[in-house]
């Protein structure tokens, strides 16, 4: 969806005093170093509601607040409370209001919502087809609807919105396969051993990249998780962090048939997993399956390891490919998600409508 | 209705699970596990009608031709795939047993010739002998199963170690899953095939005459080479891809078996009376 800074639809401005609209800036427009300017933490969000409760017109809103958007949903009732409403988050950011009228998406009516409805399914996410916007949504519309500040448009709406994420997410292939290198690793792990939380998981290295995907596979269920690196105490740094047990870095050649992956992320100069050490680990362990993951630059996992009969040997660029590929699949999809959602924003405008109509002129 | 009707019915399920999965695959989606196992289900229950009907109709266990083997190691397999199919949620093992149920029920349907004529007085009255061939006949049917969860392992193991995971790939269940599902198909197939023979050898041991020997050398030794297999894999001797292999192959060796065994069955004079020379139904 290309997202224009427009101003409101004339067309329902004009004719209907009440309608519900979208007010924010996201990751289309707007440079993460004015995101980081307009984002509202908790407090800041408590503070904001309480300003926001007080202007005139503004029947019902929403605020979500993430690293890439920061929006308000609400229900309008006169045609200046949208600009009141971003003349107060302006001042309460102290952020100029012209620079973000530069920045800003607004739209109204059917258009807000097809666009809360694409917000909702990950197609406007910055990683097509992320799940995490989903959750955030609701925690927004959960903390909104605890403050009192939705009705019955904002409730019904986003009731639909979540339903509508949900239809895409089952009907289509939006949210299939993973797009970040960790958890395409994480997705391999599960296509060998289904579920992660019985896996013992080996790190050889104590870096950032294999760090983060430790988290991932810890996320997934794994319980089981050991650090070695070089440098011992850097290892019992991490593994104290992660909640894992350190291994010296010797002893893990001797260890590796214990595992059922093993991460590979060292700053090491030549390799440091030999083939005759697998060959010896698979001996022991010929039954169940050994996954490498060799994250490290130069490679830290010998290839021919690869052949070894029931062992599977991933690399950075491997992984990359595959979640290079999976983002090309997901954009494929995007075109019959919209479509989808078209159609259910359509259906629930033409319910909303006459009540928002019904509503101005009560 | 008569009992080939019943069974055409249940074949064109069969088949219908197996079109509709083939059109999912073809699109890029995944079967719908829900539908192909109700359809599955239904073709079960329709062939359990249409084999009672012929059992009725015959006074015993309907396994006089070649028709009623392939009927009847149709209706094992999906047995097992219906008991296996509740815990190994997969949508494509559902998938490949339609296509094997369709292939065995509707091909045999289709082949006049096979159900053209039926050995009477096949197990001389002996309800030990029936039950020996309903077993062997049974651990026919996890055989089956075993061959399809294989052949998935052995996608399952291409598709990781070649990296191609896209497609229909992605449909296949975990390679451990697979693995434990087939270890557990082999033990069971082979523990049918043991009962199977220690029956059928109280009945050898009183009358040995009766049983042909090269019926008994290719029965024993399709019930080894499981035993071998089974044994290997518990050492964790034969894993991954070379146990899959080994099933297959083993199974294929086991289907080509049935023909010398049914040969050597009508080499035999007939016996109008009393236990017939079959000591099995293969």
């Amino acid at each position: 969806m290309t997202l224009v800074a427009t101003p409101p639809q004339p067309s329902l401005a004009a004719t209907v005093q009440q309608t519900l609209f979208v007010l924010g800036a996201t990751h289309h427009r707007t440079p993460i170093q004015v995101r980081e300017k307009l984002s509202l933490d908790p407090g800041a969000l408590a503070a904001l509601h309480e300003t926001l409760s007080t202007i005139e017109g503004l029947d019902e809103f929403t605020m979500l607040s993430t690293c890439n958007r920061t929006e308000f949903y609400g229900v309008a009732s006169s045609a200046d409370t949208v600009p009141r409403l971003r003349r107060a988050f302006c001042e309460r950011q102290n952020f100029s209001e012209t620079e973000f009228t530069r920045y800003a998406l607004q739209l109204e009516g059917p258009r807000a919502l097809q666009h809360l409805f694409e917000v909702a399914s990950g197609l406007d996410s910055q990683l097509v087809g992320e799940t995490e916007i989903f959750g955030q949504l609701k925690d927004a519309y959960a903390a909104a609807h605890a403050r009192r500040s939705t009705g019955p448009i904002l409730n019904r709406v986003f009731q639909k919105a979540f339903q509508a994420a949900k239809h895409v997410r089952t009907h289509t292939a939006i949210t299939e396969g993973q797009v970040s290198v960790a958890n395409v690793a994480v997705e391999l792990a599960r296509d060998i051993f289904g579920q992660l939380n019985r896996t013992r998981v080996l790190l050889l290295g104590a870096g950032e990249i294999g760090e983060k995907t430790a988290k991932a596979f810890q996320s997934r269920g794994v319980t089981s998780l050991s650090v070695s690196s070089r440098r011992l105490g850097r290892a019992m740094e991490l593994a104290s962090e992660l909640r894992a047990f350190a291994l010296p870095f010797w002893l893990a050649p001797a260890k590796l048939p214990e595992f059922d992956i093993v991460v590979c992320a060292t700053a090491a100069p030549s390799t440091v997993v030999a083939t005759a050490a697998v060959a010896a680990a698979m001996h022991r362990r010929a039954a169940q399956p050994l996954f490498l993951i060799d994250l490290a630059l130069p490679r830290d996992v010998e290839p021919p390891v690869a052949d070894l009969p029931n062992v599977y040997l991933y690399n950075l660029d491997d992984l990359a490919t595959i979640a290079e590929a999976n983002r090309h699949s997901r954009e494929a999809e995007v075109a019959k998600c919209r479509e989808l959602l078209r159609n259910r924003s359509e259906t629930l405008w033409s319910h909303l409508r006459p009540r928002l109509e019904s509503r101005s002129a009560a | 209705m008569s009992d080939r009707e019943w069974l055409w019915i249940a074949g064109e399920l069969y088949l219908v699970g197996f079109l509709l999965g083939t059109w999912s695959l073809w699109r890029g989606g995944r079967p719908s596990t829900v539908l192909i196992h109700c359809l599955i289900a239904g073709g079960y229950v329709l062939q359990l009608v249409g084999l009672y009907l012929r059992g009725v109709a015959v006074g015993g266990c309907p396994l006089g031709n070649t028709f009623e083997l392939f009927q009847f190691t149709a209706w094992s397999a999906t047995t097992f795939y219906l008991i296996t199919g509740v815990s190994f949620r997969s949508s494509i093992l559902g998938y490949f047993t339609a296509c094997l149920a369709a292939v065995l029920t509707l091909s045999s349907l289709a082949i006049p010739t096979w159900d053209a004529v039926r050995r009477a007085n096949l197990f001389g009255g002996n309800p030990w002998i029936e039950f020996h061939a309903a077993l062997a006949l049974f651990s026919y049917g996890a055989f089956a199963l075993l061959t399809l969860t294989a052949f998935m392992l052995l996608l399952r193991d291409h598709s990781l170690k070649h990296k191609h995971l896209g497609g229909w790939f992605s449909f296949l269940p975990p390679l451990t899953d697979l693995d434990q599902i087939s270890t557990r198909l082999l033990a069971v197939g082979t523990a049918l095939m043991t009962a199977s023979l220690a029956v059928g050898a109280v009945y050898w041991v009183s009358a040995p005459h009766t049983v042909n020997l090269a019926k008994l050398m290719m029965t024993v030794g399709v019930w080894a080479a499981y035993c071998v297999t089974s044994l290997l894999r518990a050492k964790g001797l034969l894993v991954s891809r070379r146990f899959a292999w080994a099933c297959i192959v083993v199974f294929v060796i086991a289907l080509l078996s049935l023909g010398p065994v049914d040969s050597s069955r009508h080499a035999l004079p007939p016996k109008p009376q009393g236990p017939t020379t079959e000591a099995s139904a293969r």
